[in-house]
């Protein structure tokens, strides 16, 4: 291992800059002659726009200029694309309503944009913003998938009738239903996978730039893509030539998907750039970030699971409702149906699985990928389908586990996903070890005696990240590529800067990135320079989601290090006076088999760019090497994750005791940074399940508005996680590597909701919904105890 | 955040007399409320008169068995101070469950009660204790002083100086905390006085207020099993997100033991 290389425990070197201040976000940024923009936003859930009186704000003092729907609409801007076509089962197209970047004629959720009110400082916009005259009629909403479905609901476009956006299903129907006629037993569930507000630590913000001189565009922007940002903005939105825009994404303070997704604010801002001849920012508040950061999960299953006597998995029978909000968000179709319903196999042999999808609007806020994006719902449903089956059948939860799990690879699951490679035996075995189930018991009885009700809960989650390949991809509707790109400079003296396509936004690229390199080429860690997130700078990149940085664009740097080494070898043979052929490269040397005549990598590129003594006839001067890498397969990390908790049922509070988690990565290249991102990920899937709610009321109105109401999770919400890692090496990629960003956030929910309903069995509660607040722990406890008291 | 004049006077006087000036000028102590409305365009006072600088709203003093906190002692101060802790635990440690760090080291008493916040946990204490609000102008029994949501019996321009509590027996405050903002959801504060057991809740409804049921239950035997069978009506009780009228009554009974039974340690 070099130094520094894959698989050592580097500190991340960007933690200097963010810890001390030194970040640059896109609201440090300041352009000159700079002015500000407010959006007004609707405080109704529906409502007919009946006319705007730009004249009231444009009289605010300090107000330049104020552009509404109806200037979108006479400058024929393109409405936000959705990235993935969806079919129904009857093969029709998913509906697609526009989605203008300003509302001209109904907004349709509270907080859609329909005028934007720039001024030559913050205080101005706000001023001005509030000013605007709109002239509202509100209308009916429907502000859940209930209401949105009721028979002669209001409809939130005129087009989509019964508010739905498609009708989608995978598997195969008639031998699941056939199964589960023959089954011993089945279990079933009904389940709310609950709406979550991401709340990234930095609100997004946008800075649009025109420069008339060039005929120019640069836009700022917090986004973990901002290639795909450029291709949507400028193919769909402003038809503008990519070649004249530059998206630049500087330091982005956590996405977890909310960034992943083409905003109304970015093109409003840049096309207003070039309409008022100045650079234009915005920053969201929190409060406007509650209301139009793209929500996650939300989620309404009925689920069903039959097995035979011995607890073997017969089939797998699931019905889905999803809310999209409003309008489709970039990537909203893709999440409850091919992110979702072919993960619903989990680490299991089920030989039949039938899932069926529905989608509808709502007047909500737009729902999108949140950290695992439908993967977490999948999770949820299998994991508690499989403990609920456990307990019905009298079986120990590891032991139904282990009589279902795969245990031969490659694995084809019925729902269209092949599994290259796992162990999901081992990392159970060890998570079982480090929690000390044999001493569960014994625990259970102490908390007893203390008067808490002591609960142990399991999940043993799959992910597939990397979505790839593009081509397959494409041929279930998705309207993009999904490789990565890397580019690997040498610089005349033998620093290395590499360009990648991924984007960083708290993930640690900057280190990873480098030791990858610091292992390839065996320069040393510290001559590695990492630049990401800048169109003008790096060749086109699909950005970082999913988890598929390191996968995808750690591969695609991977062989673009092979490049060089190859071009090396042509140089270093030249120099030693050698052939090709007898050149080896190794630890940063390229040295002649056999003998003890060398050159350093160093050596090599310098030669490269001073070239006096060069094979120009057969080789060009410098050394850059830059590959794409389409991935072959998804990868599947997956892991086991046991969580106890004590319950105070006084007052229906939830204390987790401990949390073990063992993941499968795959190859791991920096043993800190995952152990970072598992308590990440754990912490907001405990956020899910404990804490984080969502709530509308009937209106539209969203009531969980602030942190005074969303309670996300802290410090003292969670215990000191046991985390550790099995590794069976990815099959397909040159790295042996799968992910790990999502990990926790998928498997933390349903492990601690299994937890707390075996502590709560005692007292008769089956099941309740998350989050498990202490209010809804009590009345679970209440229902059970008044259906007690009936059946008495 | 709209326009205002922002002044601050360094003695009490010309405090009075600069928000007894202003129609629309309002008291600045911690800003821990009065800031975030502001930023929010939901407050747009023409004047903030920043306390900061009076000296006569400073202090914690014991005395004859009891003791007086300045309006503007933070919560933090409230919660390290000796004297406080020696006189009347309970009341320190309340101090310290407010907010967060950042939340303690500016919010005040002064500020706390004078907002009359229905969560807010002061309140329960006052109430609890039977204490009496000093203002420049008069004294009010805490009894009379919270006067429904937001409301206190303060006039315009009356600043609150300081708090005096007397020293109970004993006491205890229990607090379940609201998930997501950390106020109380219920806050129980019981204390044996010299003039009997004074039960006070907070959290529950649309202002503090006394238990009398839990009082008299708690008079025959101060001890938790004294209020097996005593509680309070879920009826007129606050609902909303985090919990019903009828969760909040039950926690009013747990939360009220609990305190009983940590008076009694
Ligand atoms: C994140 C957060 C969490 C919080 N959590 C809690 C909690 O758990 N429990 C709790 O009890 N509180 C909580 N608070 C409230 C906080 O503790 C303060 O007590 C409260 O904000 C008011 O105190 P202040 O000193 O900041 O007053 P300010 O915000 O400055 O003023 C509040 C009001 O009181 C008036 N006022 C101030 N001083 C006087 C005076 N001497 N005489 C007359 N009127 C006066 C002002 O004019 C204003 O109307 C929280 C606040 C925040 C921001």
């Amino acid at each position: 291992m070099a130094t520094n290389g894959i698989g050592a425990a580097v500190r991340r070197r960007e933690d200097y800059r963010f810890l001390t201040g030194g970040g640059t976000y896109t609201d440090d940024i300041d352009r000159p002659g700079q002015v500000y923009a407010a959006f007004v936003r609707s405080p109704h859930a529906h409502a007919r726009i009946k006319g705007v009186d730009k004249a009231s704000a444009l009289k605010v003092k300090g107000v330049v200029a104020v552009l509404t729907g109806a200037d979108v609409a006479a400058d024929k801007i393109g409405g936000l694309p959705c990235g993935w076509l969806i079919h129904s089962k009857d093969g029709s197209p998913m509906k697609e309503p526009p989605h203008p970047i300003l509302a001209a004629d109904r907004v349709r959720y509270v907080g859609d944009a329909l005028a934007v009110v720039i001024a030559d400082s913050l205080a101005a916009a706000k001023d001005g913003a509030q000013a605007l005259k709109v002239d509202y009629q509100p209308l009916p909403a429907v502000a859940s998938i209930a209401a949105a479905e009721r028979a002669g609901a209001q409809t939130v476009h005129d087009d989509v009738p019964g508010n739905q956006c498609y009708d989608w299903h995978l598997g195969d129907k008639a031998a699941v239903d056939a199964a589960f006629a023959k089954a011993a037993h089945v279990t079933k569930l009904d389940i709310v996978n609950n709406r979550l507000i991401p709340n990234a630590m930095e609100p997004r913000a946008a800075i649009g730039e025109f420069d008339r001189a060039t005929d120019s565009y640069t836009l700022y922007t917090t986004t973990q893509n901002p290639h795909v940002i450029r291709l949507l903005m400028c193919a769909f939105v402003l038809q503008l030539p990519e070649s004249k825009v530059r998206v630049v994404a500087p330091d982005v303070g956590g996405g977890f998907g909310s960034k992943i997704f083409h905003y109304a604010e970015e093109a409003v801002l840049t096309w207003a750039a070039k309409k008022i001849g100045k650079p234009i920012k915005w920053t969201s508040d929190r409060a406007e970030a509650f209301l139009t950061d793209a929500h996650g999960r939300d989620h309404v299953t009925k689920a069903e699971l039959a097995l035979d006597k011995s607890g073997k998995f017969l089939a797998m029978r699931v019905a889905t409702k999803a809310n999209m909000g409003a309008y489709l968000s970039t990537f909203a179709s893709s999440v409850p149906t091919y992110l979702y319903a072919t993960l619903l196999a989990g680490q299991y042999t089920t030989p039949v699985i039938y899932a069926e999808v529905k989608s509808v609007f709502t007047n909500t806020t737009p729902v999108d990928a949140y950290r695992g994006a439908g993967r977490p719902e999948a999770t949820y449903v299998v994991e508690r389908l499989v403990e609920m089956a456990a307990r019905e059948l009298k079986i120990d939860p590891a032991e139904i586990r282990r009589r279902n799990f795969i245990t031969q690879f490659p694995y084809q699951t019925p729902v269209a996903l092949a599994y290259d490679t796992g162990n999901y035996e081992a990392t159970l075995g060890e998570a079982l070890k480090v929690a000390d189930y044999a001493g569960y018991a014994k625990r259970r009885d102490a908390s007893k005696a203390k008067g808490k009700l002591r609960g142990v809960g399991f999940a043993c989650y799959i992910e597939a990240c990397g979505i790839a390949p593009s081509a397959v991809a494409g041929a279930l509707g998705a309207r993009a590529g999904l490789y990565e790109t890397a580019t690997v400079r040498f610089h005349p003296t033998g620093t290395v800067t590499v360009l990648t396509g991924s984007h960083a936004h708290g993930q640690g690229h900057e280190t990873t990135f480098a030791q990858v390199v610091a292992e390839k080429l065996g320069v040393a860690y510290e001559a590695v320079e990492i630049v990401h997130g800048d169109t003008g700078r790096i060749p086109f990149g699909m950005g970082t989601y999913g988890s598929r940085s390191l996968a995808v664009g750690g591969t695609a740097l991977a062989k673009a290090c092979d490049k060089i080494v190859a071009k090396g070898k042509k140089v270093a043979a030249h120099l030693l006076e050698a052939a090709e052929t007898d050149i080896e490269f190794k630890n940063g040397k390229f040295s002649v088999a056999g003998t003890d005549k060398g050159v350093g990598i160093g050596e090599v590129a310098f030669a490269c760019y001073v070239p006096h003594k060069f094979p120009i006839d057969k080789v060009e001067p410098g050394l850059e090497e830059s590959a794409f890498y389409d991935p072959a397969n998804f990868t599947f990390p997956a892991g086991s994750y046991i969580c106890e908790v004590e319950v105070d049922a006084d007052t229906g509070t939830v204390e987790i005791q401990s949390f073990v988690a063992c993941d499968d990565f795959g190859n791991i290249v920096n043993p800190l940074i995952v152990e970072g991102q598992v308590h990440g990920g754990l912490t907001q899937g405990i956020g899910q399940a404990l804490t984080e709610g969502c709530v509308y009321a009937a209106d539209g109105q969203l009531l969980s508005g602030s942190f005074m109401d969303y309670a996300m999770p802290r410090a003292d919400h969670v215990p000191s996680y046991k985390v550790s890692t099995k590794v069976t090496p990815c099959t397909h990629n040159a790295l042996g590597v799968k992910g790990c960003g999502e990990a926790g956030a998928i498997g933390a929910p349903a492990a601690l909701m299994n937890a707390i309903t075996d502590a709560l069995a005692p007292l008769g509660v089956r099941d309740f919904q998350m989050p498990a607040t202490p209010l809804r722990v009590w009345q679970a406890i209440q229902a059970a105890r008044g259906s007690k008291l009936a059946a008495d | 955040m709209y326009d205002f004049a922002y002044h601050k006077p360094t003695n009490l006087a010309d405090a009075a007399k600069l928000i007894g000036a202003k129609k629309d000028g309002r008291l600045l102590a911690g800003g821990q409320t009065l800031l975030p409305t502001m930023k929010q365009r939901l407050a747009q006072p023409s004047d903030l008169v920043d306390l900061a600088g009076v000296a006569e709203l400073r202090g914690i003093k014991a005395e004859g068995g009891g003791v007086t906190v300045g309006a503007m002692t933070t919560h933090y101060a409230a919660h390290t101070s000796p004297e406080l802790r020696k006189a009347i635990k309970a009341l320190a440690k309340l101090a310290g469950g407010i907010g967060d760090p950042a939340v303690r080291n500016r919010g005040t008493l002064g500020g706390s009660i004078a907002n009359a916040d229905p969560a807010a946990d002061y309140p329960a204490a006052l109430v609890g204790l039977g204490a009496t609000v000093n203002t420049n102008q008069r004294k009010i029994a805490a009894d009379d002083f919270f006067k429904g949501l937001f409301e206190t019996a303060l006039k315009p321009g009356e600043i609150v100086l300081s708090v005096s509590f007397p020293a109970p027996k004993r006491a205890a405050y229990r607090k379940f905390a609201n998930p997501a903002s950390r106020y109380a959801i219920v806050g129980v504060f019981v204390a044996e006085t010299a003039n009997g057991v004074r039960v006070a809740v907070t959290g529950a409804g649309p202002k503090v207020f006394r238990a009398t049921a839990l009082e008299q239950a708690l008079a025959k035997k101060f001890a938790p099993e004294s209020l097996a069978g005593a509680s309070v009506p879920a009826a007129g009780l606050n609902s909303d997100l985090h919990a019903s009228a009828e969760y909040r009554a039950h926690l009013i009974g747990v939360m009220a033991k609990r305190a009983v039974a940590a008076a009694l340690k």
